[in-house]
């Protein structure tokens, strides 16, 4: 039966890639020969004790990737194929793996429990593995039962818990886990390992413990089980006891009231005096609350108080002595923690977790965290100061502008000087705090600043002066730059404040874009991506002097890169990054000129030296399409109308380059905008190009291989090509049809309780809207008869929209449009459709009660055209 | 230790230009999508006029109106239709080319030749007399007056005296409000007949009657000084037309009378009707040679020609259409013409067959392209018109069941022979 493998597993590790190769090749053969028995023998020389560990972890592998992958359509087609093995050959695979949780070896026991959670994740969910939790707590309950096996089964359990959905289990099932689990978190004969692995998972199977929780004793057993375990000897123990009160903490906030005494003083016991794995889990208790109570209130607050979310206030009663527990952990910084991103600490987590408390609370952390700030600011240890900088910046959201305002008044200046501090780290935590000062105390357009046209002049020095400072300094710097423009956006006549400043931050913002000392170019792309909000921002009347001056030097920068030197795939990697952040200004620049009538011959007789340079950008690169060019050529586009033909025998190559790209997404995505784009701009004139791209349209959306986010963009686009090129469309109809009659129905079929599809689902149903508007349009003066025999269908479509409770409001304002489209095109043929689908009378009666104008406008217009017909 | 999957860096915030720059094409794709799906309706059609019809109250013209109180009496959709239309016209302020023509030349109501005698002919409907000269219609809103011809194309561009029709003048009403006129333009004494208001300091009278679209004309336009002579700032003056019920008198005044401009047919006007875009048989015309000089093709000796020209739109599959809607289909052209682009033809008549009063055969002749100004074909009536006349002439004799046409021409012929 089964094959003997071990000779095999073992040369698919050797060192000579000869034999490696030839060892994997038998391996693939056999896997596609027989596959059944394939696995039968990786399980048999799992479970083996008398084989080497090196085949056995080979084996182990093979059976998981065998049973589980990343992407979804390949998971699929596993999922299929486990399916389809004969059940007995399936039964012996399980018990082998069963088996091998009383290994000896530890590694294989692990294995055997990952694959065992492989399989659970198939069967469980289709009922068709009914025994495991049975044969695996029976493992448990054996008094004698070897400690190992004990642990390799809290740990299959675990994994299995993580693998599966809530609603597998029956609540027999979940009480037996849970049982097991408290045991073995419990029994004192049990040893740290045993207990380690309870507690874990417990973790993962607290999100089956719903009805547990909703019973008082059972509640009461298990949070007491979870706070004597927070308090173990061994840290790793206490640590996956604090991660299990996390979990609880969002999963079962509404019944933390009781508890709520004990847990502060436990957490504020790990915060003040445990270790760090510990007293990080401890504060992300206190941040998940804070995440409960900010999501209730928001909730709250858009349902107009009408809540079904309890709301116990918790951050709000333990303020007095959770406030200055945080401020504490806020002085145990580390020396060069601003150097390294990925360093994460107690009192990076303090920090947030106090930023979250104001956003919960509002005024009334105020008072708490002021006394810390100004007794420890002005202290000679930088700890302190830096310490009292982040706990100010830390408190700008949440508490009213009213409240602030003259705290910031009479601190900005001490802020300004303490850029000067002689502290590397105030200097950071001082230029962030601005940065937020900036992003939420400056808002002229609303009404209120912080900034007056006394001090904003000193403000512009003092930054100009710091973007010099450290590089990590100089990125808090951009942040301020960045927020502090932002706010003179479309603010009347304060926008002209800044304008006299304007030269010399964008003369600093290139300088610093220029410094090589940042070590990585993020100091870089931060300082173009602030001079892109510093030219959003802007009062083009004011500055268009200065915006027109900038054009040429960016257009010589990047003109630069096409000649650095490559030798390297890094240097590639550094070129593309450049050209990105140039290509983005000069993005940036296209729209801003291109936006008013004065301005825009100032692209229009740039526009063939930087399309020149897109298309240099363009081919810099072999096989990929520099996105952020993609972006700007459309910016281009876009403002040069049907100029722009002349560009298209050379771009459409990168075009179809782009629509080729499954791998980057966001480039096909990008291209197929831009496309819309280019049909705007060239109207008819665009006819040659649309035979070779809507092909790629059409096979993108065949793919399935591509990110379904790519799908709307095209959906629309065929809309965006069919206006543009009229009857002309013709040649398409039949396939782009069917293409969106088949996307029609995956929106009817799709599960509208995930919020992720919930949002794709809305942009797939606008966008084939879209397009069929686009279509109607186009052909609605020379051939509307050719869409006469697919309007049943749309209409049928805008029904099934319009009976969905919860429909988005663009999806709304997209099928009445849509559905005048109809009417307008077609005529009279849509009188008996629209007679016998009365729906469009409530649809419209809907929309024509909104309170959004362009709504109401659209409906008007549709129940005009309906009208039409219907009197005709 | 790596934070909390769910937890920002909190000081490390880092701005992303990129993901913004991306949500603002986007945002800006969607807009110019929207802009252009916009246009394409709106150069459909002004059904947006037509929307309240059956809902629209009588205005009587007795009643005394300010333009002030105008809009409390006119219901909540008349003003949404307004302001929808203002958008329209605004829109179409910006576009150019064939475009700016194909909405224009939707815009204007065109009268069908008058191919039988409406009932009630004398309780329904006024006749006047049209002047000879361009048929356009006349915008004025911010502070400029254009007037478009029925292609499309600007006539004129000038200061004139209407609402918000020069730059200096007329403070009264919103300085966004436009008016719209229907007009012809009379070139022996440069002065704009205005034979129809579409909309009046901003409020569209698409949906009110003619009856009372001739009231508010005749009271509004003098209150201007727009039919005052010509100024600085009012470069050509503006007159209305006398307007006569269709009584015995009153045909004869408009047949006969002596007026100052040089006339060129007769038009009906249905009383109840709205101002409805393109051909109506609610408005009709006639012509012969008493009252019209162009009556019928003539040629440079004013020798009428051996045949009548017609102009018929060719669709790509080689069917010949009038301007009607639906329209009625002549035949199919040798496919030899067929080119790439739509392009109307110049054609002429030849034989002609009557089944049950409708025209069904004719012998068409390619003659050339038309002027691409042209935005329509011919409409049927007027074909027969032509046909009609032709015949009248003496030219050809026609073979007809037309019983319809001969009975109006007996009558016209009979009420005129009162006179």
């Amino acid at each position: 039966m089964a094959l003997e493998i071990t000779a095999i597993l073992l040369s698919a590790q050797s060192l000579d890639a000869k034999v490696r190769n030839e060892a994997e090749a038998n391996l693939r053969q056999f896997q596609e020969q027989n596959l059944p028995l394939f696995l039968l023998s990786l399980s048999i020389e799992l479970a083996n004790n008398e084989k080497p560990n090196e085949s056995r972890r080979l084996a182990g592998i093979v059976l998981k990737n065998s049973l589980d992958a990343k992407d979804a359509t390949r998971k699929e087609h596993l999922v299929q194929q486990w399916m389809a093995i004969e059940i007995s050959i399936k039964s012996q695979i399980k018990d082998l793996l069963l088996r091998t949780l009383g290994s000896s070896v530890q590694e294989a026991r692990n294995t055997s429990a990952q694959v065992i959670a492989k399989v659970a994740s198939i069967e469980i969910p289709q009922k068709q593995w009914p025994e495991l939790i049975g044969s695996l707590l029976n493992n448990m309950t054996q008094q004698d039962g070897p400690a190992a096996l004990k642990q390799a089964t809290l740990e299959t359990l675990g994994y299995v818990c993580e693998g599966i959905s809530d609603q597998d289990l029956v609540q027999d099932e979940v009480n037996a886990i849970l049982t097991a689990v408290v045991q073995g978190m419990t029994l004192i004969q049990h040893g740290p390992e045993i207990r380690l692995a309870a507690t874990r998972a417990l973790y993962d199977a607290l999100i089956f413990a719903q009805t547990n929780f909703e019973n008082e004793m059972e509640r009461n057993y298990i949070m007491k089980v979870v706070c004597e375990t927070a308090l173990s000897k061994e840290a790793e123990v206490r640590q996956g006891a604090f991660e299990c009160l996390v979990s609880i903490a969002s999963t079962y906030y509404a019944v933390l009231e009781p508890y709520m005494q004990t847990l502060f003083q436990l957490t504020s016991n790990a915060v003040k005096g445990d270790e760090e794995t510990v007293a990080l889990q401890a504060i992300e208790f206190w941040s998940s609350i804070c995440d409960e109570e900010i999501e209730r209130q928001e909730y709250d607050s858009h349902e107009g108080g009408h809540f079904e979310h309890v709301h116990c206030h918790f951050i709000k009663k333990a303020l007095p002595s959770l406030v200055p527990m945080l401020l504490e952990t806020l002085l145990k910084q580390e020396e060069d923690q601003d150097q390294d991103d990925s360093i994460w600490n107690i009192s990076m987590a303090g920090g947030t977790c106090l930023g979250l408390v104001a956003r919960t609370v509002g005024d009334d952390v105020v008072p708490l965290v002021m006394p810390f700030v100004e007794a420890k600011i002005v202290k000679p240890d930088w700890h302190c100061r830096e310490a009292a900088t982040f706990a100010f910046g830390s408190i700008l959201e949440g508490p009213s502008i009213d409240k602030l305002t003259p705290l910031v008044n009479a601190g900005l200046d001490f802020l300004l000087n303490a850029m000067r501090d002689g502290n590397k780290h105030v200097k950071d935590t001082t230029a962030w705090t601005l940065s937020r000062v900036f992003e939420l105390l400056h808002s002229p357009a609303n009404g209120f600043s912080v900034i007056s046209p006394e001090n904003l002049l000193r403000v512009v020095a003092v930054l100009l002066e710091s973007i010099n400072d450290a590089p990590h300094v100089a990125e808090k710097v951009c942040g301020a730059i960045y927020y502090l423009a932002q706010g003179y956006e479309d603010a009347g006549s304060s926008s002209s404040l800044l304008t006299p400043c304007l030269p010399g931050i964008i003369y600093q913002l290139l300088k610093t874009a220029e410094r090589t000392d940042g070590g990585d170019s993020k100091l870089r792309s931060s300082a173009y991506e602030t001079l892109n909000e510093v030219i959003r921002s802007s009062s083009i009347v004011e500055t268009s002097h200065i915006i027109s001056e900038l054009l040429p030097v960016i257009m010589n920068k990047l003109g630069q890169t096409l000649d650095l030197q490559i030798l390297s795939s890094d240097d590639r990697e550094k070129q593309g990054d450049l050209q990105a952040s140039l290509c983005g200004v000069l993005q940036v620049i296209i729209q801003k000129l291109g936006s008013t009538d004065e301005t825009k011959p100032i692209i229009l007789q740039a526009a063939d030296p930087i399309m020149i340079l897109f298309l240099r950008v363009l081919a810099c690169r072999s096989s990929t399409v520099h996105e952020e060019a993609m972006l700007a050529i459309g910016a281009l586009a876009y403002a040069s109308g049907p100029e722009f033909g002349k560009y298209m025998p050379e771009l459409y190559k990168y075009l179809e380059m782009g629509l080729q790209n499954f791998e980057e997404y966001q480039v096909c995505a990008i291209t197929t905008g831009v496309f819309g784009d280019i049909c705007r701009a060239m109207d008819d004139k665009v006819l040659p190009y649309c035979e070779g791209i809507i092909s790629h349209l059409i096979r993108d959306l065949q793919s399935a291989e591509l990110h379904r986010s790519v799908k709307p963009p095209i959906f629309s686009c065929f809309g965006d090509i069919a206006l543009a090129i009229g009857e002309q469309f013709l040649k398409y109809i039949e396939s782009a049809i069917t293409m969106m009659q088949s996307a029609a129905q995956i929106c009817a079929q799709m599960n509208t309780s995930d919020e992720e599809f919930i949002d794709y689902g809305n942009q797939l149903k606008c966008s084939i809207f879209e397009a069929y508007s686009g279509i109607l349009q186009g052909f609605k003066n020379s051939k509307p008869e050719v869409m006469l025999p697919h309007a049943g269908h749309l209409l049928q479509f805008i029904e099934l929209v319009f009976r969905e409770r919860q429909r988005d409001e663009s999806v709304t304002k997209a099928a009445v449009a849509v559905m005048g489209d109809l009417a307008d095109a077609l005529g009279s043929n849509t009188k008996i459709l629209f007679r016998d689908n009365t729906f469009y009378v409530d649809f419209l009666g809907e929309c024509l009660q909104s309170d959004d104008e362009q709504l109401k406008e659209t409906a008007n217009w549709t129940q005009g055209m309906i009208a039409r017909v219907m009197v005709s | 230790m790596a934070p909390h999957d769910l937890r920002r860096p909190f000081k490390r915030a880092a701005i992303s230009d990129q993901q913004r720059r991306r949500d603002l094409t986007l945002q800006r794709q969607a807009q110019g999508r929207r802009d252009a799906q916009q246009q394409a309706r709106c150069l459909a059609s002004t059904v947006l006029s037509l929307q309240s019809q059956s809902t629209q109250p009588e205005y009587e013209p007795d009643i005394e109106l300010e333009p002030e109180s105008l809009p409390d009496l006119l219901p909540e959709q008349e003003e949404s239709g307004a302001s929808s239309k203002d958008l329209d016209v605004r829109h179409a302020s910006k576009l150019k080319g064939a475009e700016a023509r194909k909405w224009f030349a939707r815009q204007l109501m065109l009268p069908e030749w008058m191919i039988d005698v409406p009932d009630c002919l004398a309780q329904d409907w006024y006749v006047f007399a049209r002047p000879a000269g361009k048929r356009c219609f006349v915008v004025s809103s911010n502070g400029t007056t254009v007037s478009r011809q029925r292609n499309g194309s600007i006539l004129h561009r000038f200061p004139s005296a209407l609402p918000n029709g020069a730059k200096t003048r007329d403070v009264s009403g919103p300085s966004q409000s436009y008016s719209i006129l229907d007009c012809i333009f009379h070139e022996p004494d440069q002065t704009y007949y205005v034979i129809d208001m579409v909309c009046w300091r901003g409020y569209s009278l698409y949906d009110c009657t003619a009856e009372f679209r001739f009231f508010w004309l005749n009271s509004k336009l003098g209150e201007t000084g727009a039919c005052s002579p010509p100024s600085f700032y009012h470069k050509y003056r503006f007159s209305t037309v006398p307007i006569y019920n269709c009584d015995q008198s009153g045909l004869s005044s408009a047949y006969t009378g002596a007026l100052p401009y040089v006339k060129d047919g007769l038009l009906f006007y249905n009383k109840h009707a709205h101002y409805q875009t393109g051909n109506t048989p609610l408005a009709l015309v006639w012509k012969d040679e008493n009252c019209s000089q162009y009556v019928i093709d003539t040629d440079s000796k004013g020798q009428v020609p051996s045949q009548q020209q017609v102009v018929l739109e060719l669709q790509d599959d080689g069917k010949l259409i009038t301007s009607d809607d639906p329209p009625v289909v002549f035949g199919c052209l040798d496919l030899d013409f067929i080119q790439k682009e739509i392009f109307y033809v110049l054609l002429l008549v030849m034989e002609v067959e009557f089944v049950d009063g409708k025209l069904e055969k004719v012998d068409l002749h390619y003659l050339g392209k038309v002027n691409r100004a042209r935005a329509f074909p011919d409409s049927y009536s007027k074909m027969l018109e032509a046909l009609i006349l032709y015949e009248k002439k003496g030219k050809k004799k026609l073979t007809t069941g037309g019983i319809q046409i001969s009975y109006a021409i007996c009558f016209f012929e009979h009420a005129f022979s009162l006179v």
